[in-house]
Order: structure tokens, then sequence, then C-alpha cells
């Protein structure tokens, strides 16, 4: 009887309790999961972001424009490879709950972005036609659109009904590509702009820069700003990752509830784990005793009561990872509004089974110190 | 001749460690579940005092949201000629023409930026909320770059105070007023004078016009009059529900995470105490023999864990309910997806909430600890006395 083989045997004496510690720890494995996986589907287009792209846009806020004319001089600033701007068109498709993350942009634009695949063809065609359009392929999926579509939108900023002829559907090259976006051509706005007279012609939201060198990006960012210092639309400039995470800093209140959350989570781990250790170290008492007596030591006892808790412990990682996929899928589809990109990554699943040895481990110290420290004569007792 | 509760007591404290890891088990799981209740009920609560039913918002059609809606200057005046907008005492039409727009600002604490709301405020403005109060200094003077900062943006925000000046849109904007407006969404905005501001952004159109309509007829008559107006292309609803309608995505998400995450916790807490009731009849069976054998029935027996459960699961929601009480000191300030613009809102527990979690606390328990005495009660007598 080797000492693996009595902690599998001691795991399995008690079935019943065992596989109800297995179901509690799987379930709890599940929900760590599914949050985690929220939190790197909110990090999501910061780990799109690229080192080799700056955005420009208005000092004031995200909503207020910047006049085209900038473009010239941002693109004479030394390491400024190329210069693509767009604006941010918001829009719905037939109800107001369908909103999509819609972008007016500049024919380079998508030129800036390598992961954006789409076929060649298409991009002649985009490029050709005044109100085409190209959208991702989780985007399409979601409204069953098909390439040669036209579908019509409505504008909740740029007021009416808008048609768009689907040039193409585009792939991401990388698993954090986001393939829920709609690019169309930013011209065809400013007509329309220019027709109603309701906004501003000739103004854009940001400027997207591509710099080939990214250690100079913080040296061009104080150029380009200080060109405009004090004029009536003064800019910043930043890297696209740092823009990322100035959206996501505005949400940081419920980013730190999920993670204070999720620690409950391993704590309510922690507690029925523990439960079932010391139990099952009570229950045993008699025998850790008559072991003793044989000779072993204390530290051959700690082995074998954590080797049973983190026994279980993975059991119930396993269990609670294998639950996680279809709860994930169906999770997705609720909240495919607020988070497009919901895919549970390899992270999350090695986290899941890190915390559960970590668990497994310190729900068996008490019990295992308690055994350790327990002299024998008192240990052959029996104390129900 | 039931078993007395003294027994449940004296089992309860003989096995004290197990006991009070299922307790906690359960508090945590309520601890949670309340939290959810408490925070889409603070929500709920914010933006509907935001609004007032007898006031009615125009925006253009489709826009959903004042920020991303647009309203002419002639547009604007056609609304606030209709007849059914009423007067104030001094006979002064009940109108405020209004613009919405962005400033980004830099938190307290973490120093992160946020998008905070400007509105650039009419005459009306004020009186069309009678829930603001000027709290601290006075209101803005028309055609000064003045303005007044909601209370949650002078607790929240870096270097809003009285007197100071904030640089936004080019200019210097003084801080002649410090308002409250009771939990509402406007503690989250700045005021000033709207042509100082549609001019500062060089906006030339209004994004919304705000008007009192007394009464639900007159509304009725207001709102047909506006939405088929075919110079307007604008549509009309009731300010406190269009606030509530502008939330509605934040707290539907923060609802679906936090039913998802509570369901699975509660099966977690629902298996912990059966775990624990389990292990008390495995160890109990021979007492369970001795009381069947003095003639306590099965009946009685089943009584009696099951009550054990309740006690368990009803100290459990009581430590949870007490932990969530401490969350109401806890404001939450974020951005509202649907207006790009921060939010201030708290925890907000209500009798409602606390009945919930002690029943869904009570449920857990009872589910937990019903198959297990169960078994208790079916135990045979001559097997359990032999130990």
């Amino acid at each position: 009887m080797t000492l693996s083989k009595l902690i599998f045997k001691n795991a399995m004496r008690h079935k019943l309790r065992t596989i109800l510690t297995v179901l509690g720890l799987a379930i709890a494995i599940t929900s760590y999961a599914i949050i985690n996986t929220v939190l790197e589907a909110w990090y999501f287009g910061v780990n799109m972001a690229s080192e080799n792209r700056i955005v420009t846009r208005n000092a004031i806020s995200i909503i207020s424009p910047l006049p085209l004319a900038y473009k010239t001089k941002i693109k004479s600033v030394e390491g400024v490879t190329d210069v693509a701007y767009g604006n941010w068109f918001g829009g719905f498709y037939k109800t107001e709950k369908n909103f999509i993350a819609i972008f007016s942009v500049s024919p380079n634009y998508i030129d800036l972005y390598p992961e954006i695949l789409i076929d060649e063809n298409d991009k002649r065609t985009y490029l050709s036609m005044r109100n085409s359009c190209i959208v991702g392929r989780a985007l399409a999926k979601r409204f069953g659109w098909k390439k040669g579509d036209t579908i019509r939108i409505t504008g909740t900023i740029f007021a009416g009904e808008w048609d768009f002829y689907i040039a193409g559907i585009y792939h991401g090259a990388k698993k954090s590509t986001d393939e829920t976006m709609f690019f169309f051509h930013w011209e065809y706005l400013n007509e329309r702009i220019k027709e109603t007279g309701m906004f501003q012609p000739d103004e854009v939201g940001w400027f997207l820069l591509h710099i080939d060198n990214p250690d100079y990006a913080a040296q061009i960012s104080e150029k380009i700003d200080a060109q405009f210092k004090n004029s009536s639309a003064e800019t910043i400039t930043e890297t696209e990752k740092a823009f990322q995470l100035g959206f996501l800093s505005m949400t940081d209140a419920i980013i730190q509830a999920l993670r204070i959350v999720s620690i409950i989570i391993i704590l309510v781990i922690l507690v029925i784990l523990s439960n079932t250790m010391a139990m099952a170290a009570r229950e045993r008492i008699p025998e850790y005793a008559t072991l003793k007596t044989f000779g072993f030591n204390g530290l051959t006892l700690t082995y074998l009561i954590m080797g049973e808790s983190v026994v279980i412990a993975i059991l119930g990682a396993i269990l609670g990872t294998i639950a996680t996929f279809p709860l994930a899928n169906y999770f997705a589809k609720l909240v495919e509004t607020f988070l497009p990109v919901f895919k549970i990554s390899p992270e999350t699943i090695v986290y899941s089974f890190f915390i559960a040895i970590g668990v497994g481990i310190s729900a068996a110290i008490f019990p295992s110190l308690n055994a350790a420290k327990t002299p024998i004569a008192t240990s052959l007792r029996k104390i129900g | 001749m039931a078993i007395p509760i003294y027994y449940n007591f004296r089992n309860i404290w003989a096995r004290k460690l197990t006991t009070l890891l299922t307790a906690l088990g359960i508090a945590l799981v309520v601890f949670v579940f309340a939290d959810v209740l408490m925070l889409t009920y603070g929500i709920e609560k914010t933006l509907i005092d935001t609004g007032s039913p007898e006031n009615a918002i125009i925006i253009r059609k489709s826009s959903g949201t004042e920020i991303q809606s647009s309203l002419s200057k002639e547009q604007a005046s056609i609304i606030i000629n209709r007849p059914e907008i009423s007067l104030d005492e001094n006979g002064k039409l009940l109108a405020a023409k209004e613009v919405n727009v962005l400033i980004t600002l830099p938190r307290k604490f973490s120093g992160s930026v946020s998008n905070v709301t400007v509105r650039g405020a009419d005459d009306a403005s004020l009186k069309l909320r009678p829930q603001i109060k000027i709290i601290k200094g006075r209101r803005w003077q028309k055609g000064l770059e003045e303005i007044i900062v909601g209370s949650a943006i002078a607790k929240n925000f870096q270097g809003i105070a009285l007197g100071n000046t904030v640089k936004f849109a080019g200019k210097q904007w003084r801080i002649v007023g410090i308002f409250d407006a009771q939990k509402s969404g406007f503690d989250s905005e700045i005021w000033g004078d709207v042509d100082q501001i549609m001019d500062a952004f060089r906006r030339p159109i209004y994004s919304s016009v705000l008007v009192r309509v007394a009464g639900s007829e007159n509304f009725k008559k207001f709102k047909k009059a506006v939405e088929n107006d075919q110079r307007l292309t604008a549509e009309v609803k009731r300010e406190n529900q269009y606030y509530a309608e502008q939330s509605e995505m934040l707290a539907t998400f923060l609802k679906i995470l936090g039913v998802t995450v509570t369901v699975i916790f509660s099966l977690g807490a629902v298996i912990g105490a059966m775990i624990t009731m389990y292990a008390a009849v495995g160890s109990r069976t021979q007492e369970i023999g001795t009381l069947r054998a003095l003639g306590f029935s099965r009946q009685n027996i089943l009584t009696a864990f099951l009550i054990e459960c309740l006690l368990i699961s009803i100290s459990g929601g009581i430590i949870g309910l007490f932990a969530a009480s401490f969350m109401q000191l806890i404001t939450i300030s974020t951005i509202n997806w649907q207006t790009f613009s921060e939010l201030a809102f708290d925890f907000k527990l209500s009798p409602q909430i606390a009945i919930q979690s002690m029943i869904f606390a009570i449920i857990m328990g009872t589910a937990g600890g019903l198959l297990p005495s169960i078994r208790a009660a079916k135990i045979d007598i001559v097997k359990a006395l032999r130990g």
C-alpha cells in the first residue's frame, strides 16, 4: 500500500460526501471562470491595441470633434508614417436593442489594422462604392448578414435611416481581434452632414496614426499636442492602449466589484473543502494514532491529509471546467450586447486549477496540524 | 410529542466548527445575493428620482439619449410654443432649452479620468427640477462663464470646490455653487449657462427641451402634436421614464451577472449544507436510535433535523445581511454606457430585500437539509443502537 494509493482510498471512503464536495467545488470554480472571462472580455480592446498605433483626439472629451484640416499638420510630424481618421457613428439595426459599434472611417483606416483580414476583391469593391461597408464575422453571424446584402441602419447621433451595401466580411488574424466592428466611408457621412446642415462638416472624431518606432510614441505625442496648443481645438495624443484603458478606467468600479466577488468565490470553495477535510480528519483520529504507533511521523499524516484534499480539489476543478463551456455559451448570448467577445481562455482554466490546488492545500492545514500534534493516547479514545 | 428545541441548540454547540463553516458559506452567498439586489435597487432609485412624471423631455427621434440628440434652434422654438406647456406663478413659461456635452475630469482617488456631463441650462431649468437645492454658493449668472456642480462631482473629482476654476473647452469656468439633487442623477452633472456652453463648445444646436405639462390628457395631446409635426422628427417622453430607460443597459448587465453568479453560488451553499447535515446524521446514528427507542416518532426526528438546518441557515442569513448592510456606505461611481457619462449611485437596502435574502437563506438551508433529515428519519432502530 503506497501513500498515494492510501490517499485515493481515503478520498473514496465516504463516497457521498466526496461527491458532494467535488460538486460544490465544481460549481464555485465554474462561477469563478465565468467572472474571469467577463473581466477578460472587458479588457479585450486593450489586448487588441498595437504599439504602433497612437490616437489623437479632442482634449475636451471623446465626443468633441477635431477639424479634418489637422491631418496635414499631424502627418508632417517626424516618425508618423500614416494618418487615418474616423468618427463614432452610433446606430442600431431594426430595434434599439441591436446597438452596433459603427465607425465611419477614412479609406486607409483598415490598412492600419493588419489583423483585420479581408479578401482583396472585397476590399476593392468597398473602396469603389460610396455607401459600402465592411463588417466583422461575429457581427454578420449575429444578424445573419451575407456579403452583398443591403442593410438599413438607424442613426442615433446622425439622424435618419442609412442603407449600406456589405462589400465584405472580415476575419481576425489573432484571437484578440474584435470581429464585431462595422466600418463605412467617412466621406459618405460627410456628404450627408453637408446635405442636412445639422452638424459641422469636415470634422472627425479622432485621428489614428501609425508610427514605425513605438519607442518614440511619447515624444511624437508631445510634438503633435504642442502644435495645437492654445488653438480652438486642443488635442490629446496617446497610445492606442492608453486610449482603450481610459475607457476602461471609467468603469473601474464595476471591475473592482467583480474582483471582490471572485475573492468571495474562492472563500466559498475554501469553506466547503475545509468543512469536508475537518470532518474526515476528525473521523480518522484513531487511525492516525495507529499510523503513528507504527512509526510514521507527523509529516506523513500531513501528506495524507493534504493529498486527499488536493485530489478532491482537482476533481472539482476538472468537473467545473467541463461545466463552464456550455454555461459560457449560454451566458455569451445574454450579454452579447455588452460584451461582444466572450470566450473561455486557456489562462482562465489554468487559474482555476491553481486556485483549486491552493485551496486544497489551505483547507488541509488545520486538520493536518491537529493530527500531527495530538498525542497518541488521546487519539485512540474515539470521539464521534 | 416533539423533541425539545433545546436539543438542537446543544447539537449546534457540540459541533461548533462545522456548524460555523456551514453558516458562513450561507452567509457569503446571502451577502452577494443581497448586494446584487441592493445595487440594482440603488441604480433604479437614483434614476427614478432623477426625472419627474410632470415633465416631458423632447429629444430627436431614435437618438435614445440627450448626449446623442440634437435639436436646431428653430425646432426648439416650435416646441416651446405649444399651448399645453404650463406657466409658473409669474406667468413665465416652464420650458428649458438645454444642451448636453461631455468633458473629462480626473477622479479624486484613482486619478483616472472620467466623462462628466455638462448641462447648459436655461432660466427654467432649476424650476423644472425642484429636487435640486443649491447647498453652497449661488446659481450661475447669465452671460458669465460660471458653473454649479452636483454633490457627487464635488465629492469624487479633483479640484472641484467652491471658488475654484475648471478649465474646459478653452475657457476658465468659475465654480460659484454646489448643489444637491437628493441622490438623483443630476448629482453627477455640472451646470452652466446654456448660451455660454454652446458658444464654448461651438455647438449651434440644442440637445433637448424640457417642459412642464400638467395632467395626462395634456401630455397625450402635447406628445401627439410634437411627434406628428413634420418639421421636428422629435420624440416626447415623460422625464422619469426617460431616465429609467437611460440606465436600463447598466442595470440589466449587473442583474444578469449578479443573478448568474448568485444561482451558481447558492447551489454551492446547498451542497455545503448537505455535507454538514449528512455528517451530522452519520455521527449521530446511535443518538437517533436512542431517541426512537424513547418513543419519538420518525416524524419527530425529521422535524428536529430540519429545525437544526433552519437555525443554521437563519444565522447564516443574518450574518450575511448584517455584512451587506454596511455596503450602504459605499457609493459606486461609474460610466453609464448609454450616456457615456459618469453616474454615482449607492447600494440601497430595503425591507423587501432583507426579507428576500432571509427567504433565500432558509430555502438554501432547507434544500440542503432535506435529504439528510429524511435519511435520519429512516434509520432502523435496532441497527442504530448497535452503533
